[in-house]
């Protein structure tokens, strides 16, 4: 009898971090409510520690808020909504992609802006190039005054 | 002739020192652009709750758990809402001008303690002294998501229509309290 109470013993124990694996995951069990938890919140910046998304973050705040994401994909919202949510509370600034909008217009605008006026410059540049002549041309009283110049004789040149 | 023959030297010479200036032009405009930047917080980001409702909630009062308080006990006075904790560094640095404020019963402070055991808060209370009106208890940070709290401590102003009209980010600095929050409290107080 003591012996069979010494098995159980060992037994319960041996399983006992199994148990506690299976109560600390229950999230895993939907993968597809798991994979969206981490596409959500790789979207989403953390406002303690701005270069980094709520995925990576460590702050309290993110994990409030992978907690929140968690609950309200349970609660059957949409990615929509979620994400609604945190622009509601935080402002686009959560967004690590933000909305275009008229104050955004620049920032999702300017890479091709300047891309067009690179192209500009160098349109222009090779342009000019072109229609310089590549040696300049030389009218004949010019040739005359460097020939004079080339023989020593500056006398007349002083003006 | 020969006044000729310099001026057409010296007009491509005048045309590329022109451009070389165009680089100088842009990188000044760039300084320009980034001492601003110098002057800026990147850690205050404009809370899109400024003008619009207080967000609602019935929390515990952190001296009374029986009672409740929330917004629309609030309704028909201007209050500041200041999210505080006593694990919070930088609440100890505005808490003097707060137990002023507090002294001068010219408004309503409510204290959100935010993410904090409420016996680490009462004691904190006691020990720096309470500037607030009443306390409430925002243990897991709900109310403070809701709020859109992210840096602790934070302070809003509420209207007497219940809108969050100021949202002081770290902690409450003199000037700020002269310039912008008194001024605005007198204000919203007369409307």
């Amino acid at each position: 009898m003591k012996r069979l109470l010494l098995v159980l013993i060992v037994v319960a124990i041996a399983l006992s971090p199994i148990l506690l694996l299976a109560v600390a995951v229950p999230t895993e069990k939907d993968p597809v409510a798991a994979a969206r938890a981490v596409a959500l919140s790789e979207k989403l910046r953390c406002l303690v520690c701005q270069n980094q998304t709520i995925a990576d973050s460590n702050a309290e705040l993110a994990a409030d808020l992978r907690r929140q994401i968690h609950e309200q994909i349970a609660a059957g919202k949409s990615d929509k909504e979620i994400v609604d949510y945190m622009v509601a509370r935080y402002g686009d600034f959560v967004l690590y992609q933000p909305p275009v909008k008229s104050t955004t217009l620049l920032l999702w605008a300017g890479p091709a802006l300047l891309v067009l006026v690179g192209f500009i410059v160098l349109a222009r540049t090779v342009r000019a190039r072109r229609a310089r002549p590549a040696t300049p041309e030389m009218s004949a009283e010019e040739r005359e005054r460097a020939a004079r110049l080339l023989r020593g004789d500056t006398a007349k040149d002083a003006s | 002739m020969a006044e000729n023959v310099a001026d057409s030297i010296r007009e491509p010479e005048r045309a590329s020192t022109k451009r070389l200036l165009i680089p100088l032009a842009i990188f000044v405009v760039l300084v320009a652009f980034l001492l601003i930047g110098l002057t800026r917080d990147p850690r205050e980001v404009p809370s899109p709750l400024i003008g619009k409702q207080a967000p609602a909630f019935t929390l515990k009062q952190l001296h009374d758990p029986a009672k409740t308080l929330g917004p629309a006990d609030l309704k028909g006075q201007v209050w500041l809402l200041n999210v505080w904790a006593s694990w919070c560094v930088s609440c100890r640095e505005e808490h003097p001008l707060l137990i002023e404020l507090g002294k001068t019963k010219v408004v309503p402070i409510v204290g959100l303690n935010y993410k904090d055991e409420p016996a680490a808060g009462m004691r904190w209370l006691t020990e720096n002294g309470d500037p607030y009106n009443t306390s409430v208890v925002d243990r897991d940070g709900r109310v403070g998501i809701d709020w859109g709290v992210y840096g602790v401590p934070e302070t809003f102003v509420v209207d007497k229509t219940g809108a969050i009209r100021y949202k002081q980010i770290g902690p409450i600095t003199l000037e700020a309290l002269q310039t912008k929050i008194l001024p605005l409290v007198r204000e919203l107080q007369k409307s």
